[in-house]
């Protein structure tokens, strides 16, 4: 716990240089409660998140990679809020999120939003895509003729013809349910997105579509992103910044370029050289580090490195 | 399948007696004779034929919209040895066609054509006798390791349980050959996992528990279909490796069914890509990979991101519209709706049967020897 309050290496937190920052994240720590025996009594902490620290530029995208259970998820949720963060800060224009009351927290809602990876689960099946996608708009307080208009433009925006409002979400595809979801959180004209997984679900064709989406619409709306993803080719393709997280702490940040062709953490290395290349003769090519074991538990960190349990390079201090 | 990893970091002991299949004596239960290559031969086995042959394989199911035809005309041939990647999108056939060599449909399906195991066809084998076949001479490897190991039983029960069926001799959790299997597959402390249920295994691990027990028979073919979609990377990598360990081991030919183009570009020697139910490109993976002769399959490779490439701001490639309704097929050739080298009055009259435009690579696309020969492209 202690040693999560102090940045790496006393370094400043990794931010493009010359550019607006629109978020900075300072030591966001988060602490899941383990409870166990009869009473349920707090027996002790996952530290889902341990520590982190990045900036965000405006008009950007920081893509955040690792393994499942590396807390990158959470994190996207604490920067929205959706969940409280035990300690640490996050400025979104200057504003720190955490501390915002109920009137800033409702203004915070509008200019930041989040989409969600399971565009089956986080659409309401009973309502149509006009519904779905006007809802924040009502919430925000537009009149209905307004938002009428507005939910007519959004779904040309991404892509959707706007004759299919009156549908039900079952009754498109997954790529075109994930443009609903994208449609309805850019419906406020937020400034900022996290983008939890966005296209994990969808085949590689359709993806393509929803990556192209993202794109325009940041090049149109200069929207700052927080891509959050598994898949390390796409991440590489969307993003400006790459964080790459294990075990709740980022181990590595930089531009994408820099830490993809010279990853200098183990656990970038091992996790971009096993991310299968489609090109045959590169792939027999390739030396493959293959990694021994799983994720430690997050309950149980190991000490010093949280990597060395699984890390080639390590050493006995 | 050859390239061997500079730098294996799970060391598995070679196994005395594996090779050669030790399951095999106990199981062969015409006594025919095991000497080849360490697979055994079933009284009606043709060992003059390939391992798996698949002809003109077609499936229809009715539903209450109509007849949805999931699988049209597919054929190919599996040696021994050899791993197949059947490719394509959700919807496209990949898994109905393994599950129809297996004979693992459900009844309503209606099943035509050939699959030849040895010359034996499958389809028509009545399920007495298929049962000898499944999960002896073919077996599987499902997606969702967790939904296909029992909840309640030990998993080295569970592995013991593979080869009881096959076999006269009962063994237990603990018996020697399920610990050599976990082992083999690279389960650390293999003794003390035999006695553990699947919620006590990662992902990863029930993933290698099910590859044991899938090779638990020393099979001629393992299908397997998705096995490292719900893995991390750094988990497929260990499982991938496992998977081809245990292939030079045994000598198994692999079917693996995947979307993931990386995977295939890694570990298979030939590809199908299907698309709405049919085959549309079959060669070897260089092939394939470096001059598709589909548009589809050319589509399907330009629009993926690139891991080792710079972007510079360029936008992915996108394949438009989606894939037909498989009640309601298009006229003509089913990727039309969506190809940007379609020829109107053609492509959407008539439906183009595989050409060979190559030694062994087939495409069904009215120009496909063009694609190949690349004087037209369907990726602009």
């Amino acid at each position: 716990m202690s040693d999560a309050a102090t940045a790496p290496l006393g370094l400043e937190p990794f931010a493009l240089p010359g550019v607006e920052p629109i978020l900075e994240i300072r030591d966001l720590v988060k602490v899941f409660p383990v409870r166990s025996g009869l009473m349920r009594r707090v027996t002790g902490g996952v530290q889902a998140v341990s520590g982190i620290s990045f900036t965000l530029g405006r008009g950007q995208t920081v893509g955040v990679v690792g393994e499942s259970g590396c807390g990158k998820s959470t994190m996207g949720r604490l920067l929205l809020r959706l969940i409280d963060a035990t300690s640490g800060s996050v400025q979104f224009d200057g504003e720190n999120v955490l501390a915002m009351g109920g009137r800033e927290m409702k203004l915070f809602r509008r200019r930041a939003q989040i989409v969600f990876q399971d565009p089956y689960a986080s659409l309401n099946p009973r309502m149509t895509v006009r519904t779905i996608i006007g809802e924040p708009l009502g919430i925000a307080g537009r009149s209905k003729e307004d938002t009428a208009t507005r939910v007519k433009e959004i779904m040309e925006l991404v892509g959707l013809n706007p004759e299919y409002g009156n549908r039900f979400p079952h009754e498109f595809s997954g790529g075109q349910r994930q443009r609903i979801g994208i449609a309805r959180a850019i419906s406020t004209e937020p400034e900022f997105l996290v983008l939890d997984e966005p296209v994990s679900a969808l085949d590689v064709s359709i993806q393509a579509g929803v990556v192209n989406v993202l794109e325009d619409l940041q090049d149109r709306l200069g929207l700052s992103y927080v891509f959050i993803a598994h898949d390390l080719s796409v991440v590489r393709h969307i993003s400006d910044v790459v964080a790459v997280m294990y075990l709740g702490k980022i181990v590595e940040i930089g531009p994408a370029n820099q830490v993809y062709e010279r990853a200098s953490h183990p656990s970038t290395q091992a996790l971009l050289s096993a991310v299968p290349l489609p090109d045959p003769r590169l792939e027999r090519a390739r030396t493959r580090i293959v990694l021994e074991g799983d994720v430690p538990s997050p309950v149980d960190p190991p000490s010093g490195c949280r990597f060395r349990t699984r890390c080639w390079k390590a050493q006995v201090v | 399948m050859t390239d061997p990893l500079s730098e294996p970091i799970i060391e598995l002991e070679p196994i005395e007696g594996f090779a050669a299949g030790p399951s095999a004596p106990t199981t062969s239960k015409t006594g025919a004779s095991t000497a080849t290559v360490g697979h055994r031969v079933d009284a009606g086995d043709d060992p003059n034929v390939p391992l798996l042959e698949v002809r003109n394989l077609c499936v229809e199911f009715k539903t209450e919209d109509g007849i949805v035809k999931a699988v049209q005309n597919v054929s190919y041939t599996l040696c021994e040895g050899e791993t197949l990647g059947i490719v394509g999108e959700s919807g496209s056939g990949k898994t109905v066609t393994s599950l129809a060599v297996l004979g693992l449909l459900p009844k309503k399906a209606k099943v035509t054509g050939e699959v030849l195991f040895r010359g034996r066809n499958l389809v028509t084998m009545g399920e007495r006798e298929m049962q000898s076949i499944r999960g002896r001479r073919i077996a599987m490897i499902f997606q969702d390791a967790l939904a296909s190991l029992n909840p309640v039983f030990k998993v080295g029960d569970q592995i013991a349980e593979a080869i009881n069926v096959h076999a006269d001799g009962k063994i237990g959790t603990d018996d020697e050959r399920v610990i050599e299997l976990l082992d083999l597959v690279g389960i650390p402390n293999p003794k003390a996992r035999a006695s553990q249920y699947p919620h006590e295994f990662s992902g990863g691990m029930r993933q290698r528990a099910m590859i044991a027990m899938s090779i638990a028979n020393d099979p001629d073919v393992i299908i397997a279909d998705e096995p490292t979609t719900a893995l991390d990377v750094t988990i497929q990598a260990q499982v991938l490796e496992v998977l081809e360990r245990v292939q030079d081991r045994t000598g198994s030919a692999v079917l693996l069914i995947t979307h993931d183009l990386g995977v295939v570009a890694g570990v298979t020697d030939r590809i199908l890509v299907m698309y709405a139910g049919r085959q549309v490109e079959t060669s070897t993976v260089d092939d394939v990979f470096y001059q598709p002769s589909h548009p589809y399959a050319q589509g399907l490779l330009a629009s993926l991101p690139r891991l080792d490439r710079r972007r510079d701001g360029e936008r992915l490639y996108r394949i438009k519209g989606q894939p037909p309704s498989l009640i309601f097929l298009p006229p003509g050739c089913a990727f039309n709706p969506c190809c940007p080298a379609a020829e109107p009055g053609l492509c959407d009259v008539t439906k183009r049967d595989l050409i060979e435009v190559s030694p062994d690579h087939l495409s069904a696309c009215h120009f496909a020897q063009d694609m190949f020969d690349g004087t037209r492209e369907a990726v602009s």
